[in-house]
């Protein structure tokens, strides 16, 4: 099923124009709204007219997690107050979370795109539907509750948490399709089995997950032990939230909802536009938002583009596999988490050598981290209770700045391997 | 008088007790008692020795975190009663001790304790059936 055959099969000549114009009105409005955008057009010799067409994209500056991070909170908002409706955030590599703004069309749009990608997953009306992404400043939740919503299935806002009560209600309720991370999706496998059920005993049928890496492999094992179909859901606060693209029945990449937002692969090294089927870092340009919209944000996700209209009939680009990042970030239970934020802590602890490791795994489907830091001689005490009290102290505050919590280990002084070049800070032993 | 104790940080790991004892052992320097306290992580291992200047010099030059603790070390007849007899003597007296070891040798028998008040503690000890060493 297609949601909005008009856009999302449209010919691609038309979606060129499409685009072409959309762009076109962006760039003016960024122009007159955003100083940021105003003054780095100005310093490249750029105006609005010298946009005209989407071709012409590359010759836009690029918007960085960093330039998102130095306009906090509403530096790169477009839309006056009074229009924003919604703010979400997510969480920054230091300090400053990423604010967004959204306005009434932009959470239409939004719904929009969320209900092509639940459409082409095969949800209908008929359908309930529980979104178990976290509800609250981050997009999981409400971005994909509205589109279920707009679709006309039935939504549980289940949230996260409680999986015993959660098992129950898609039980009980015979929910069918469920948003959730897919961790998390192993771990309800996990805890049905606990309860003694099986997946003969629910009626799930369809999964979208997102919001971390997963591989084939964990597609099949969540397939098996839920008894559902499970497709990719893709997206990043920054540019929207959920919705951003979504396989189809086809299964053959990501459909990216490309009258929204424009893709382009680039290579992170030289910035240089990279042809489709080329592997590069992902670059997303908001052609219709109003609240905080993005010339050419570099996502840092790595991945290659493919065009070719699909079996399903959708014309639009598609994404393939996030195959790792241009940066350090780790995605952990869903969560942004980057070595700097640990070591900025750290840092700012006397009683630690600035050295640390980060150790992530993956236990009973759940992702778990590990801080290790050295502990400085002249801070040892002998008293056992006060060595504990330091490590909860460091564990408090990691809690607090990454929002997961991290198992510390406390090192002897020298322990941790010193590299000569670039140090190797972190050792992810889960097998995506 | 008290004597000092090396009080050692240790991560939790096979072979680290066996390389810290191997560098005593290459120095000549002779253990006369040890404990540890361990948690899920780390260890702390408290460790009389006969020079201590010189274990923590060279433990120090191989990068474990050691420091000194004044510790109290008693000498009691090793028979039945005579440690209940101290114990009962500084509770009495509001002693509360943070932790100790102990190691009998022939008729003799070796406690070291560490309680909250040292002055007050060693004070009380006079008034015991024990000895205070200071090694």
């Amino acid at each position: 099923m297609i949601w909005n055959p008009n856009k999302e099969c449209m010919s691609r000549d038309e979606m060129h124009a499409l685009q072409s114009r959309r762009l076109q009105k962006l760039v003016n409005y960024v122009y007159h709204n955003v100083p940021f955008y105003r003054n780095k057009m100005q310093e490249m010799d750029l105006s609005p007219e010298d946009i005209k067409s989407i071709d012409d994209i590359v010759k836009l500056p690029f918007t960085t997690k960093q330039d998102l991070r130095d306009n906090y909170p509403y530096g790169l908002q477009a839309a006056p107050p009074s229009e924003i409706v919604r703010v979400h955030a997510s969480s920054g590599t230091t300090g400053n979370p990423t604010i967004v703004g959204y306005t009434r069309k932009d959470l239409a749009v939004w719904s929009e795109v969320m209900a092509r990608c639940l459409t082409a997953y095969g949800i209908t009306r008929n359908d309930t539907f529980s979104v178990s992404y976290g509800y609250g400043l981050f997009t999981g939740g409400l971005g994909a509750h509205y589109g279920v919503e707009n679709l006309g299935a039935t939504v549980i806002p289940t949230s996260t948490g409680n999986t015993e009560k959660h098992i129950r209600l898609i039980r009980d309720l015979k929910i069918t399709g469920i948003a959730c991370t897919p961790s998390y999706a192993l771990y309800l496998a996990e805890t049905l089995d606990k309860m003694g059920l099986t997946k003969d005993d629910i009626s799930l049928r369809i999964g979208a997950f997102g919001a971390e890496p997963w591989t084939e492999n964990m597609r099949k094992e969540i397939e098996e032990r839920l008894g559902l179909k499970g497709y990719n859901l893709y997206g990043l606060s920054e540019i929207m939230g959920p919705g951003v693209s979504h396989e189809c029945e086809c299964q053959n990449g990501s459909h990216i909802c490309e009258d929204h937002f424009y893709p382009e692969i680039i290579n992170p090294e030289t910035l240089e536009q990279l042809p489709y089927g080329t592997q590069g870092e992902l670059v997303f340009t908001t052609l219709t938002k109003e609240g905080m919209p993005v010339l050419r944000y570099r996502t840092k996700d790595l991945c290659t583009l493919m065009d070719g209209v699909c079996d399903c009939g959708r014309t639009e680009v598609r994404m393939g596999r996030i195959m790792g990042r241009s940066d350090d970030m780790l995605i952990i239970r869903g969560i942004n988490v980057f070595p700097s934020q640990v070591e900025s802590v750290i840092l700012e602890c006397n009683e630690f050598e600035p050295q640390y490791m980060l150790i992530v795994d993956r236990v009973n489907n759940l992702d778990t981290l590990q801080v290790q830091v050295e502990l400085r001689k002249d801070f040892f005490s002998a008293d056992v209770g006060g060595m504990l009290a330091l490590k909860k102290r460091l564990a408090d505050k990691l809690k607090s700045v990454l929002s997961i919590s991290a198992d510390v280990r406390l090192m002897e002084p020298g322990s941790i391997e010193r590299s000569q070049g670039k140090s190797k800070r972190v050792i992810d032993n889960r097998k995506l | 008088m008290t004597i000092k104790q090396l009080s050692i940080f240790l991560e939790n790991k096979t072979g680290r007790i066996n390389e810290l004892t191997k560098i005593l052992g290459k120095h000549g320097i002779n253990m006369q008692a040890f404990s540890m306290a361990e948690t899920s992580d780390f260890g702390i291992l408290r460790l009389i020795v006969d020079d201590v200047e010189r274990a923590v010099e060279v433990l120090r030059n191989e990068s474990f975190a050691v420091m000194l603790t004044d510790v109290v070390h008693i000498c009691c007849p090793n028979v039945a009663g005579s440690l209940s007899e101290i114990l009962e003597h500084l509770a009495q007296n509001d002693i509360f001790i943070e932790y100790m070891y102990a190691f009998a040798d022939g008729d003799k028998a070796n406690v070291i304790i560490m309680p909250n008040d040292i002055e007050k503690c060693m004070a009380e000890l006079k008034k015991c059936t024990c000895d205070i060493n200071t090694l």
